[in-house]
């Protein structure tokens, strides 16, 4: 039995659009543990933010709906609860981080309220009490001057400030599991250094498990210990941090290595970029998902579907080619 | 507001004069000021934003200037302000010889022929209503290139065929393009003219990273075959330094520091380029495990109200009595780099 703190297994997504269904979510499994932070790392329609959504039971329905897998949570299946049960675990003990601040802030109440409200509701602290403890959280986050901010605006505040809010409202019930969905990609870069150094932080001293979702191989490197690769709605390569950039294995992921620029890389070097255009999800095709753009595909890609397999201790790739 | 206008020596240094390219663009104390009104009835200025507040740098045939900076150090404004899509306050744009802050619209138009943009927005940039053949043609047309039908068609193919698309292609609507698809297109219409200069306003910031790279090596390949220059405008560090000859960053409307790629990547002078380039963590583990981190504190400061002396002060990790107070001069060291800091006189 695994101790995983969350194991998902199997999950897959499905929208309905005018242009058929689509499966945004394709049979997806991973674990995360507590203490741990994860990056899912893909590029728009791999699944990452759907992924992200559906652990939260988020998925508008319709046209949206969670068609089949399980996502146990801490011996619970997200899944097969209703609507009072996740919204018990919603912002307790699993919070959400979104990528603009602004949009998820409600411009008139103060931000300490927003902070409390959690506090309030799934605690039951009385208001006095929790809005104590959103200034506590607003000095935790290192916003100066909180006790006067609590009483604030989320226009008052700048990006950076309001993101800061925004993993203070996460925390304020402890979560075992903090779900960032490019939490920075707002932001300018001093202040995605802060952010994400203050989000970590403040997740390992908590001993909370991170899932940072982001297309930033950067970032991934710099915070990740491990990595889940998607493409076309499923997992292509998943690795520890560390021997995911030392050995890069899925064609997606060294592709995706080799076309971006580095900072310490070689200057002379050209760029080969993944030829193609990224996959159309209502028309992908019957075997791997990168079959189309990958030099590497023969015959049995394009009409066979890769199954994860281990290639090295906790390291595996979806793909049948051997590199 | 004293006016401790930032000089930069003229690029007569023994390195600068070793490039034998000629000079193509010189921009001089260059200030695109924005007056902020308040009142309905009674418009009245309260307040102007220094966008752009004195830079200066040039820029040699077949040569590429990155520029760069955070949100709101008007990097996107100087690109603006340098094809007058944008009204300069001051300065002058010295552009293939001749002042064209001076030029009327008659003039300014035939020379846009000369300088073109491309832009950030590869869905907001194109009109939706158009085909791609009349996309990249307007220019041809609006300049009176396209009398002869067989000549514009031969030159519309040409040019999709120089950004990497199928001459077929000119018949379809932007909305049946891909993200970098459109960007070529936006590519091939700045082409169309046959200019010297291009401004690229982060042209690859709203692609997929898998797609930048493609576009990225178009900007690459054009540059070579035609001579292309480029002035780069992106907050990407990493694609910069790939694309660019020469960099400048930007903080808040001034140029703190100007070098080639490499002495600034390597040795970055000015407190905040050490910052900013900490602040970019580098797509390898092995690498950020290893890494010294400085993290610099607070945020861009409003341009309404820049902060005194040395506008990067308020998060300086150096700063003393004297960035408080006194500006700091852009103070070229005769290598063809310079350097806005009073903790690194030349």
């Amino acid at each position: 039995m695994s101790s995983a703190l969350l194991s998902v297994r199997g999950l897959t997504t499905r929208f309905r659009t005018e242009r058929g269904t689509v499966t945004a979510v394709d049979d997806v499994s991973f674990e995360v543990n507590s203490g741990e932070t994860v990056a899912i790392v893909g590029e728009s329609g791999s699944g990452k933010s759907v992924t992200a959504l559906s652990i939260l039971r988020l998925i508008p329905d319709p046209p949206g709906k969670i068609v089949s897998g399980e996502i146990i949570f801490d011996g619970t299946d997200l899944v097969k609860l209703d609507d009072k049960g996740i919204r018990a675990i919603r912002g307790d003990r699993i919070a959400m981080i979104f990528q603009e601040p602004m949009s998820s802030l409600n411009p008139s109440i103060t931000v300490g309220r927003q902070i409390a409200e959690p506090v309030n509701l799934h605690r039951g602290t009385p208001w006095g009490k929790a809005l104590e403890r959103a200034r506590e959280l607003l000095s935790l986050v290192r916003i100066p001057d909180a006790a006067t901010r609590v009483s604030a605006y989320p226009h008052q505040f700048s990006g950076g400030m309001r993101q800061r809010a925004m993993i203070a409202m996460a925390l304020a019930c402890e979560p075992q599991l903090i779900i960032a969905d490019e939490p920075t990609t707002a932001l300018d870069v001093t202040v995605q250094a802060q952010i994400l150094d203050l989000l970590q932080d403040l997740s390992r001293k908590a001993r909370s498990a991170l899932i940072l979702i982001t297309h930033d191989l950067g970032v991934v490197a710099r915070y990740a210990d491990r990595v889940i690769v998607m493409y076309g709605g499923r997992v292509v390569e998943t690795a520890p941090a560390a021997d995911l950039y030392a050995r890069p294995s899925h064609p997606y992921t060294r592709g995706l290595m080799a076309s971006i620029p580095r900072l310490d890389g070689d200057t002379g070097r050209r760029l080969v970029p993944i030829e193609g255009q990224p996959p159309d999800l209502s028309a992908l095709p019957p075997g791997c998902a990168f079959a189309p753009r990958c030099r590497q595909a023969n015959d049995q890609c394009r009409a066979e579907r890769p199954v994860l397999r281990e290639i090295a201790p906790k390291h595996f790739k979806a793909c049948f080619v051997d590199v | 507001m004293s006016e401790t206008t930032a000089v930069m020596p003229a690029p007569a240094g023994a390195a600068a004069s070793a490039d034998p390219r000629p000079e193509i663009l010189n921009v001089r104390d260059l200030k695109v000021h924005f007056p902020v009104y308040r009142g309905v009835i009674v418009q009245k200025q309260v307040a102007t934003v220094h966008a752009v507040d004195g830079v200066s740098f040039s820029l040699r045939r077949g040569e590429t200037l990155g520029l760069v900076g955070e949100s709101g150090c008007g990097k996107s404004t100087t690109g603006l302000a340098i094809l007058r899509m944008l009204e300069p306050t001051a300065g002058s744009i010295v552009f293939e010889g001749e002042d064209i802050t001076k030029f009327d619209r008659s003039r300014m138009r035939a020379m846009r022929r000369r300088m073109q943009m491309v832009y950030q927005d590869p869905y907001g940039s194109l009109n939706p209503r158009m085909r791609v053949r009349d996309i990249i043609g307007e220019p041809l047309q609006v300049h009176g290139m396209d009398k002869d039908p067989a000549e514009y068609r031969d030159r519309i193919a040409a040019l999709l065929a120089m950004v990497g698309l199928l001459p077929d292609m000119a018949d379809r609507y932007p909305h049946e393009f891909s993200g970098g698809q459109r960007q070529r297109i936006g590519i091939a219409r700045a082409l169309a003219l046959e200019p010297g200069l291009i401004v690229c306003d982060e042209p690859v910031s709203a692609l997929d990273v898998s797609i930048q790279a493609q576009v990225v090596n178009v900007f690459m390949d054009l540059q070579q075959r035609m001579g292309l220059s480029y002035v780069f405008v992106a907050h990407d560090l990493a694609v910069v330094r790939h694309i660019s000859d020469r960099i400048a960053v930007m903080y808040l409307g001034k140029i703190v520091e100007i070098a080639s790629r490499d002495d600034l990547y390597r040795e970055p002078l000015h407190p905040y380029t050490q910052a900013l380039l900490a602040a970019i963590p580098v797509a390898d583990a092995a690498v950020e495990a290893k890494r010294v981190r400085l993290v610099v504190s607070g945020e861009v400061p409003s341009a309404l109200a820049p902060p005194s002396g040395c506008r990067f002060h308020t998060r300086c990790p150096h700063a003393n009595e004297r960035c408080r107070t006194e500006e700091p001069p852009l103070v070229g060291s005769g290598d063809g780099r310079a350097v806005a800091c009073h903790l690194h006189p030349a």
